[in-house]
């Protein structure tokens, strides 16, 4: 995966997200200004409504703020077109969500293998890296599953592996392990931090679970659309 | 592109019974229209068949003949038709063109029956009974292979002899000895001439002049007297044997049709030595020849400096032309109809599709799928939709067409005094027909989805992926 060590990997600054909810204005985000590391594990904490899912959406440049500059991989994605900022995506962000979304007409191997497509790979190169990463999540002998057919662990780690394999330089996980029981949520995010280790990628999860702040090296506070904390832990 | 479209098939399977319904819908209006379109297209070429059986493709008349003739015959005849004939035979580009070419007399004129003191106008046809036997067994689509042929009712071994129509048999009291079925007896009329039965002096010696001279024994049948005016103006009279009456189709043609041979016309209308015909008949092998025809005709006429004009058979059956085309509005609009079920049908499906499935779009679009690849996502599953539909349509409507043919159903065209058999895809429009109903719904298929397929694409990510 493609590193710049020692820049941030995502900027924002004082960015404020307003919604149109009928006659009434919501504001999701109000003046946040970070910057989330390149190469770590970074963390954002908030309970529900807190606009967790809105910095993620931002960040994830599948929405746009409403006023405030968002930085992305070294990329001020304000003023893209629809189509630069989905090839952005396309090659830059990996995602992970809280319900799996998986294409359920697609097997397991062809779920992780379709980001690939999009990136034009040939045929052997996509085969290398979906045969590598299944074996990553430990689903290789699941590969000929549908989703229905696998269980919710499962499912989210062919999510896990379908955001890993174009290798990108910022993988953003909404709450990936809200519908899973403790036990599989906690193996999820042991097997997300060890594929960050060992790719040394750049991982922003989201949670509102204070249980699984010990595993992140970076975590922002976040309540009523601001950021109200931001902690490092040692040696990160 | 191969992952859109394995996508596609996959999504139509999925929503099995949907697409199956869905599917159905487009094979059965895809089945009606060919089988409508068919029925339709057939029904013109048995319609052009009778046409030019009967008419040929083209005649050729004497300049003015088709705007004035009518009313004087005589004065716009064709005055040497065998020489026009050689001429358009010999010709290299017509020659293998022309099926038949025969001279044809029509004329008007007076037809009693002084047995029953009952008199009317005729309009009479004068043919070569070869020729129009030929022309009578002209099948270039096939419609009538294994039909027997047509009876002509005029012979060559006999020029007096013809028939009638039946309306013609009714009014000179005819019917019974033509043995004409539901014909009316005329009632007695109480003012009764004195001289019923017997002709008018002068019409009788004239008919007797022409019976002794060339009629032979007809065994019974019954004998009119047609009194015409000849080229010079002076009344000619023929005895006439009738064999038979026919339906023309049509109540104002049956009134007064008489088809007898060409050389009683020509005898009644121009004297028996002349060489002249109202109007010269070409019949080609293929009505698709007829416009090259027709061009060469008219160059080789106007390079012989023959004062002479063609018509084809669509100028002179006006009938056929605006049959033609109400035929093909009332499949227009059927055609229509279909569609629009068609396209509800399919927008409704897709509507679905893209409701149910607005958080994969959502999550298709934040992997990096372009909206593009969206619209075309659905716009493929609706073209799968309808070709696959169409497709179901065409093997049901041959399997219609086949089991209607078997039935071997006669219908009574209008206008026709011939029955027709009911038949469905064997023509050559058949192949044309099939290609243009499977591209109009798959078309028809493919705008349907592209509006909920654009809708789709057009969805905000973050609305997608909170849709639930």
């Amino acid at each position: 995966m493609a590193k710049e060590a020692g820049r941030d990997v995502v900027r924002f600054l004082n960015v404020v997200k307003t919604y149109e909810e009928g006659a009434v204005n919501v504001t999701a985000l109000n003046g946040v200004t970070l910057a989330v590391r390149r190469g770590i594990f970074s963390m954002i904490v908030g309970p529900s409504g807190s606009g967790k899912t809105t910095l993620l959406n931002l960040i994830g440049c599948i929405d746009r703020p409403t006023t405030g500059t968002v930085e992305v991989c070294g990329q001020a994605v304000a003023g893209m077109s629809d189509r630069a900022i989905t090839d952005f995506r396309a090659h830059k962000i990996g995602f992970v969500f809280q319900g799996f979304n998986l294409h359920p007409v697609l097997s397991a191997y062809e779920n992780v293998e379709y980001p690939l497509l999009l990136l034009g790979l040939n045929a052997r190169e996509r085969r290398k890296r979906t045969i590598a990463m299944l074996e990553a999540v430990g689903l290789y002998d699941h590969r000929k599953h549908r989703p229905n057919q696998l269980s919710g662990g499962q499912k989210q780690r062919v999510a896990i592996a379908r955001a890993l394999v174009k290798e990108p330089e910022l993988v953003l996980a909404d709450e990936p392990t809200a519908n899973l029981d403790s036990r599989t949520g906690a193996s999820i995010v042991e097997l997300m931090r060890r594929i960050q280790r060992e790719h040394s990628a750049s991982f922003v999860f989201s949670t509102h679970d204070p249980h699984l702040m010990s595993h992140a090296e970076e975590t922002f506070m976040i309540r009523d659309g601001q950021l109200v904390d931001h902690r490092v832990e040692n040696g990160a | 592109m191969s992952a859109v479209v394995k996508i596609a098939f996959r999504n139509l399977r999925r929503n099995a019974r949907r697409s199956f319904m869905t599917m159905s819908a487009i094979a059965v209006g895809a089945a009606a229209m060919l089988c409508f379109g068919q029925f339709i297209a057939e029904t013109i070429l048995e319609f052009q068949t009778g046409v030019v059986r009967q008419n040929g493709h083209i005649s050729i008349f004497h300049a003015g003949y088709f705007d004035f003739g009518a009313g004087n015959p005589a004065a716009y005849g064709i005055s040497d038709y065998p020489s026009v004939i050689r001429l358009i035979g010999n010709d290299p580009v017509l020659k293998p063109l022309i099926r038949v070419a025969t001279p044809t007399i029509s004329m008007f004129g007076i037809a009693g029956n002084y047995g029953v003191d009952a008199s009317t106008t005729f309009s009479g046809n004068g043919y070569v009974p070869a020729d129009l036997r030929k022309m009578g067994s002209w099948d270039r689509y096939g419609l009538f292979r294994g039909w027997p042929p047509i009876p002509i009712g005029i012979t060559d071994s006999d020029e007096s002899v013809g028939v009638i129509g039946v309306g013609i048999a009714r009014i000179l009291g005819e019917c019974a000895a033509l043995h004409v079925a539901n014909c009316p007896t005329p009632p007695r009329v109480a003012d009764v001439s004195p001289a019923i039965g017997a002709a008018p002096p002068d019409f009788a010696e004239l008919a007797k002049r022409d019976m002794t001279s060339v009629a032979p024994v007809h065994h019974g049948a019954p004998r009119l007297d047609l009194l015409t005016a000849t080229s010079q103006g002076a009344p000619n009279v023929a005895s006439f044997f009738v064999i038979g009456a026919e339906s023309q189709g049509i109540r104002a043609i049956d009134d007064s049709y008489v088809r007898m041979h060409f050389n009683l016309a020509r005898r009644l209308l121009y004297g028996r030595n002349s060489t002249e015909a109202t109007a010269i008949v070409l019949q080609l092998n293929s009505t698709a020849d007829l416009a090259l025809a027709q061009e060469r005709l008219q160059f080789l006429l106007k390079s012989r400096h023959l004062n002479l004009e063609t018509r084809d058979f669509t100028q002179l059956n006006p009938f056929y032309a605006q049959g033609e085309q109400f035929l093909g509005a009332i499949f227009i609009f059927i055609a229509s109809i279909m569609a629009v079920i068609v396209l509800f049908t399919v927008v409704n499906t897709t509507s679905m599709a893209v409701l149910e499935r607005t958080n994969e779009i959502g999550t298709a679009r934040a992997i990096g799928v372009q909206r593009s690849t969206i619209r075309w996502q659905f716009a493929l599953e609706g073209s799968l939709l309808g070709g696959i539909g169409a497709t179901a349509g065409l093997v049901m409507a041959q399997l219609i067409g086949l089991f209607l043919n078997a039935l071997h159903i006669s219908i009574a065209m209008p206008g026709s005094s011939q029955p027709s058999r009911l038949i469905l895809l064997t023509s050559s429009t058949a192949a044309p027909l099939m290609i243009g109903v499977w591209l109009v719904l798959v078309v028809v298929a493919i705008m349907a989805a592209w509006v909920p397929a654009n809708q789709a694409a057009r969805m905000p990510i973050v609305d997608a992926l909170r849709h639930v």
